[in-house]
C-alpha cells in the first residue's frame, strides 16, 4: 500500500520539499558531532597513535558503500515487482553517491596503510572485495551511460545491479578463501570484540551520519532525476509538436 | 530436443567456418602466453610458479574477447527475434548459445592449456587438474560471458562495458580456478576449490539465462 502511496512523482516532490532541509541539517549535525567525537574526543590508538583517526572516515564509509549498494538492489527489485516508477530513478541517482563512498573507503584504507603497513596497498581479502564493489558501482553506472533510451537503460540496469547483488557475498567469499592460501598471516589487525566504548561511539556516530548524508543527497538526486524526467517527456512533446 | 540440438550446431558451424570463433581465441591465447615471458623475464621457476594463473587469466581474456560473437550478429540480423518466437523459450536459447560458445571457445583453450603450459614450463603433475578445473570453469565464464553479451547487445562498441560488468563477476571463478589447478596431483583431484567451481558453474547455468533472457526481452521491446 505505501509504495503505491509514493509511486506518484508529485507526491514524492511534495514530501521531498518539507524532509529536504531536516535531512541536510540532520547530516551536517551528525557529522560535525561525528567528526568531533572522533578527531577530538577519542584517545589515540596505543599502537597506532593519532593514525587511528582515519578510521572514523574510512570504516563508515565501506559500510555506507555496501548499505548503498544493497538499497540499489532493492529498489531494483521493487521496479521489477511493482513497476514503481521511481524505484529504477532512486537505484540510479544512488549509484554515484554509492561509487564515491567505496572510493573513499578505498582511498582512506590507503592513506592509513601507508604508516600502518608500510605500503599503499595491499591484496588483502577486505580491500579487494571493496575494489570489486567499486567496480560493480562503475559498471551499473556505464550501463545507464551506454543506453540512450532511458526505459531500455532502466531494464538493463536492474538486471546488472540484481546480478552483482548476488554476486557481494560471492565475491567476498571468495576472495577470504584467496587470501588465507596465499598470505597465512594477514596485517590487518583490528579485532572487533576488543574495540573500546571510546572509538566505538564515535565510530558508529559518524555510520549513523554517513548514512543520513546519503539520505540528504539521494532526495536531491531523485528529485533532479524526476525533474530531468519530466524536462525529457516535455521536449519530446513539443518535438512532436502536440 | 532437437530444436536444442539445431541451436547448438548452427552456432558451432557458424563459430567454427566464419573464423571468428575457436581459431581466434586460440590464436589470442597463444599470443599471450608468448608475450608473457617477454614481459617478465625468461627464469624458469618464475614462470613455472605462475603458469596456472597466467593460463587461467588468458582464457578469461579470450572467452571474453569472443564473448560479442554470442547474440550480436543474431540480434542485427533479426535471427534472435525469430528465436523468441519459435517453440523454445528465450531462456532455452540463451542456454543454448552458451553451451555452444562453451564448446566452441572455452573447451578448445581447456584443451590446449597444457601444451601452451609448457612454453611456461608448467610443472608436469599440474597437467589434469588445470584440464579439469578449466574445463569445469570455463562453462561458468561462458555463461557470463553470455550475460555480459546479452546486456550490451543493443549497444554500439560495448567491448569495454562487458569487461566492467562481467570481471567483477569473474572474480570467484579465477580463485577457484587457480586454486584447483594447483591441485594435489592426477590422483586426487576433486578438491574442495574444484567442487566450488563445479557448484559456481552449476548456480550459473540455473541463474543466467533468466537474466540474459531478460535483458535480451528488453532490447527487443
Amino acid at each position: 500500500m505505501k509504495i503505491e502511496k509514493y509511486a506518484n512523482p508529485a507526491r514524492f516532490l511534495a514530501v521531498q520539499k518539507v524532509v529536504q532541509p531536516w535531512l541536510t541539517a540532520a547530516s551536517v549535525v551528525l557529522i560535525a558531532a561525528g567528526l568531533w567525537l572522533g578527531l577530538a574526543v577519542a584517545p589515540p590508538d596505543y599502537q597506532q597513535g593519532e593514525t587511528v583517526r582515519i578510521m572514523f572516515i574510512h570504516v563508515p564509509a565501506a559500510w555506507t558503500a555496501l548499505m548503498v549498494y544493497t538499497m540499489m538492489a532493492a529498489s531494483s527489485i521493487v521496479a521489477i515487482v511493482f513497476r514503481h516508477p521511481l524505484a529504477d530513478l532512486a537505484a540510479k541517482a544512488a549509484a554515484p553517491f554509492g561509487a564515491v563512498f567505496a572510493f573513499l573507503a578505498l582511498a582512506t584504507g590507503s592513506l592509513w596503510g601507508k604508516p600502518m603497513w608500510g605500503t599503499w596497498w595491499v591484496w588483502d581479502a577486505r580491500l579487494t572485495s571493496t575494489f570489486v564493489l567499486f567496480l560493480l558501482y562503475l559498471g551499473y553506472i556505464a550501463v545507464w551511460q551506454a543506453i540512450e533510451e532511458p526505459t531500455r537503460a532502466a531494464a538493463i540496469a536492474r538486471i546488472v545491479a540484481i546480478v552483482g547483488f548476488i554476486n557481494v557475498p560471492i565475491i567476498k567469499f571468495s576472495v577470504e578463501w584467496w587470501n588465507s592460501l596465499h598470505q597465512p598471516a594477514s596485517v590487518f589487525r583490528m579485532g572487533k570484540p576488543t574495540i573500546d566504548p571510546s572509538i566505538l561511539w564515535p565510530l558508529l556516530v559518524m555510520g549513523v551520519a554517513y548514512s543520513v548524508l546519503f539520505a540528504a543527497l539521494e532526495f536531491s538526486a531523485l528529485r533532479n532525476e524526476v525533474l530531468a524526467r519530466r524536462i525529457r517527456q516535455m521536449e519530446i512533446a513539443a518535438a512532436q509538436g502536440s | 530436443m532437437s530444436v536444442l540440438a539445431a541451436l547448438v550446431r548452427r552456432d558451432l558451424l557458424l563459430a567454427l567456418r566464419q573464423g571468428t570463433g575457436a581459431g581466434t581465441a586460440l590464436g589470442f591465447f597463444l599470443t599471450v602466453m608468448v608475450l608473457l615471458p617477454l614481459g617478465i623475464g625468461p627464469d624458469q621457476a618464475l614462470l613455472q610458479r605462475i603458469a596456472p594463473g597466467a593460463l587461467w587469466i588468458a582464457l578469461l581474456l579470450s572467452v571474453l574477447l569472443s564473448s560479442d560473437r554470442i547474440f550480436q550478429a543474431d540480434y542485427e540480423d533479426g535471427s534472435l527475434e525469430l528465436m523468441t518466437m519459435g517453440p523454445a523459450a528465450l531462456e532455452i536459447v540463451v542456454t543454448m548459445k552458451g553451451l555452444a560458445h562453451w564448446l566452441a571457445t572455452g573447451l578448445p583453450l581447456a584443451i590446449a592449456a597444457p601444451l601452451l603450459g609448457f612454453l611456461l614450463n608448467l610443472d608436469p603433475g599440474q597437467i589434469v587438474p588445470l584440464v579439469v578445473a578449466m574445463g569445469l570453469g570455463s562453462v561458468a565464464l561462458s555463461l557470463l560471458a553470455s550475460l555480459g553479451a546479452a546486456v550490451t547487445v543493443g549497444i554500439r562498441r560495448g567491448g569495454l562495458l562487458v569487461s566492467l560488468i562481467i570481471l567483477p563477476l569473474y572474480v570467484p571463478v579465477v580463485i577457484f580456478g587457480v586454486a584447483a589447478s594447483a591441485g594435489a596431483g592426477a590422483i586426487d583431484i576433486a578438491t574442495p576449490s574444484l567442487l566450488i567451481l563445479a557448484a559456481i558453474a552449476l548456480v550459473a547455468l540455473v541463474t543466467v539465462p533468466f537474466a540474459a533472457a531478460a535483458a535480451l526481452r528488453a532490447y527487443m521491446h
